[in-house]
């Protein structure tokens, strides 16, 4: 039951773009047709749901000081963070290579730079210091892939539309899609604030 | 008369190159009055009476309803609030009055903030003014609450106008509705001006913890002036106390402190269905926007299909929250979530703007029947909104591309699947 409630938290209510504007630069930049984005989407979403657990067991049993190592080696949080990524990351472009060369060119850098995507290493610190155990790790790290895989299809969507607008010169490309995002930031907030855990009886 | 006023009207047209301000306003008049000769040279095109002007023009006539009963519901209230006039009749002059001395700078305001951005656009562009502000500028009033100061009114507008049309290059280029994105933008910068209970009541003001009614200022003597030589009731001087026991709080307001029981110990239900309720200057009579929807639809104007769909959505939902029945208000009967606040108002007149609703049939009703569930979950369930629709609408025209997209998709495919059928 928690873990349905951390995903539709993390998915809908506290998405990663929309609402804490994590990621953005892949976000901006990979949104201008729908299926790149469903690619890079799903990337993201596999990065997600392999690194927070994998990266909750380096904290749990590495990093901390009731871990094997009886030391307190948290000062290498974001190294041994990152590297889990880098490795996982590595791993989605070798497939996407291998089984969807086109996707591999449309995406091009975007693709390894999921390493340096804040909304990856944002999920795996939102996990610490949400103090998430391993099952809601896993559930925090599907529903924030997912929210940030539909904030950006959604943008794709939208901005495969926008060929038909006639936008004034000076707001082409960027602009627009800066003033897009926070039109759908205005449009996600409609949920926010709702806590799903006092209708599932989780909380009084 | 008709050849001699047309003949006037060429003479005087202001040159295009000179003064393309005063050619834009003027074409502008001039297309509102008349059907444009000018007619296409090439392609096929299908031939109709109605252009986008006359188009938006029944949009606005199904609107009057609203207005006449917004106005006198505003008078309504503010009486209702101080014991006097109970009767529905009792005082009408006054009750209209009063409600048009509200209503009318706020539609003023708007039209002039609106018309005159669109007014610059247009002639910096070098064409004719765009029909979009009419709808725009129509709906916005009835989505303000009757005391909304008027600079805020002008803030919202200039910023949904600019940001929300003008930016995307100007009418039916728009993702978002237009004065859902007013109402949203006084909703989230000046929320006190909004939300809460005290907005919806005009007119009362606190003095040592009491509300009471704030003097009449000099318009209201004005009238006074007429109502005295006539021998009717005057507004008086003011500072009527509220009645004891009265607090300005909505339908839903209470419903989302203590469910059905305490929304039907304040509000009958004839009332809420009439609309003799606090609430946004439009929102509230729903016999009189079912009348607009059947004129809608009538005329061919609005989907039906948006508005079938999103009530199964919140029929569905309710259903759904009926059976959970965590909280007071989730037990309220699903059929009288149709009584209160703002749905019918919403899906009828903004969730079916052709612009940035779903253009597909099928996603019409996906589209229509998830801005139900949407809205009806906010409406419920978050305590920061006490009504969810304007944001609602708002979530599913940032998704209504994307559902467009998908359709389109699988018509593409299932086409080509029996195209290769046919072939074989």
């Amino acid at each position: 039951m928690e873990a349905i409630n951390i995903f539709i938290k993390s998915a809908f209510i506290e998405n990663m773009v929309l609402s804490y504007f994590l990621g953005m630069c892949s976000f901006l930049a990979v949104s201008k047709s729908v299926k790149t984005a469903v690619g890079l989407g799903a990337a993201v979403i596999f990065v997600q749901v392999i690194t927070i657990p994998v990266n909750w067991l380096i904290n749990e049993y590495l990093l901390l000081e009731r871990g094997i190592f009886g030391l307190d080696l948290t000062f290498l949080r974001f190294i041994l963070f990152i590297a889990t990524i880098a490795a996982m990351v590595q791993l989605v472009e070798m497939i996407v290579e291998r089984f969807s060369p086109s996707l591999y060119n449309a995406l091009g850098i975007f693709l390894p730079l999921i390493t340096v995507n804040c909304a990856i290493l944002g999920g795996s610190l939102f996990m610490i210091s949400r103090e998430y155990n391993f099952t809601n790790s896993l559930s925090f790290g599907f529903g924030s892939g997912f929210g940030w895989a539909l904030a950006i299809i959604v943008m794709a969507a939208i901005r495969e539309k926008m060929a038909y607008s006639n936008v004034p010169p000076a707001l082409r490309g960027l602009g627009m899609a800066f003033i897009l995002t926070g039109l759908m930031g205005i449009a996600f907030m409609s949920l926010m604030g709702i806590d799903p855990a006092l209708y599932m009886g989780l909380k009084k | 008369m008709k050849k001699a006023l047309l003949h006037f009207f060429e003479r005087i047209e202001p040159d295009k190159k000179k003064s393309p301000l005063l050619h834009t306003a003027y074409d502008a008049f001039f297309t509102f009055a008349f059907t444009p000769k000018t007619v296409t040279t090439d392609g096929v095109h299908i031939r109709d009476g109605i252009d986008l002007k006359r188009t938006m023009v029944y949009v606005v006539l199904a609107l009057q309803l609203c207005y006449l009963f917004g106005a006198y519901n505003i008078g309504y209230q503010h009486f209702h609030a101080i014991g006097q006039y109970p009767g529905l009749l009792d005082g009408l002059h006054l009750k209209l009055v009063y409600g048009l001395i509200k209503i009318l700078p706020i539609f003023i305001v708007t039209h002039v903030v609106g018309l005159g951005i669109e007014f610059y656009y247009a002639s910096r562009k070098g064409h004719g003014v765009e029909e979009g502000f009419l709808v725009t500028g129509a709906l916005i009033p009835l989505l303000m609450p009757p005391d909304i100061p008027m600079w805020i009114l002008a803030f919202a507008v200039a910023f949904a106008v600019i940001i929300g049309k003008e930016a995307f290059g100007g009418t039916g280029m728009n993702i978002v509705n237009i004065a859902l994105l007013a109402r949203v933008f006084v909703f989230f910068a000046y929320p006190t001006y909004i939300a809460g209970d005290e907005v919806w009541v005009s007119g009362l003001e606190k003095v040592n913890g009491v509300y009471q009614t704030a003097a009449y200022g000099g318009v209201y003597q004005f009238f006074d002036g007429i109502f005295n030589a006539w021998g009717w009731d005057t507004f008086g001087a003011g500072g009527a106390a509220v009645i004891d026991a009265y607090t300005g709080a909505t339908p839903l307001a209470l419903g989302y402190q203590g469910g059905w029981e305490k929304i039907v110990a304040t509000y009958s239900v004839s009332d809420m269905w009439w609309g003799f309720i606090p609430g946004s200057i439009g929102e509230t009579s729903k016999p009189l926007i079912i009348l607009g929807a059947l004129f809608l639809i009538g005329t061919g104007i609005a989907s039906w299909r948006i508005m079938v769909a999103g009530v199964f959505g919140v029929a569905f939902t309710g259903l759904l929250f009926n059976a959970w029945g965590m909280t007071p208000f989730m037990e309220v009967p699903w059929y009288y979530h149709f009584y209160m606040g703002s749905f019918l108002f919403a899906i009828v007149f903004m969730a079916t703007d052709p612009v940035t609703a779903s253009s597909t049939n099928r996603g019409k009703w996906i589209y229509g029947f998830f801005i139900g569930v949407i809205g009806l979950v906010i409406r419920v369930m978050n305590p920061a909104y006490p009504e969810g629709w304007m944001l609602a609408i708002l979530l599913l025209n940032v998704f209504a591309p994307l559902i467009d997209h998908y359709i389109l998709e699988g018509n593409m495919k299932r086409r080509a699947r029996r195209a290769k059928a046919a072939a074989q």
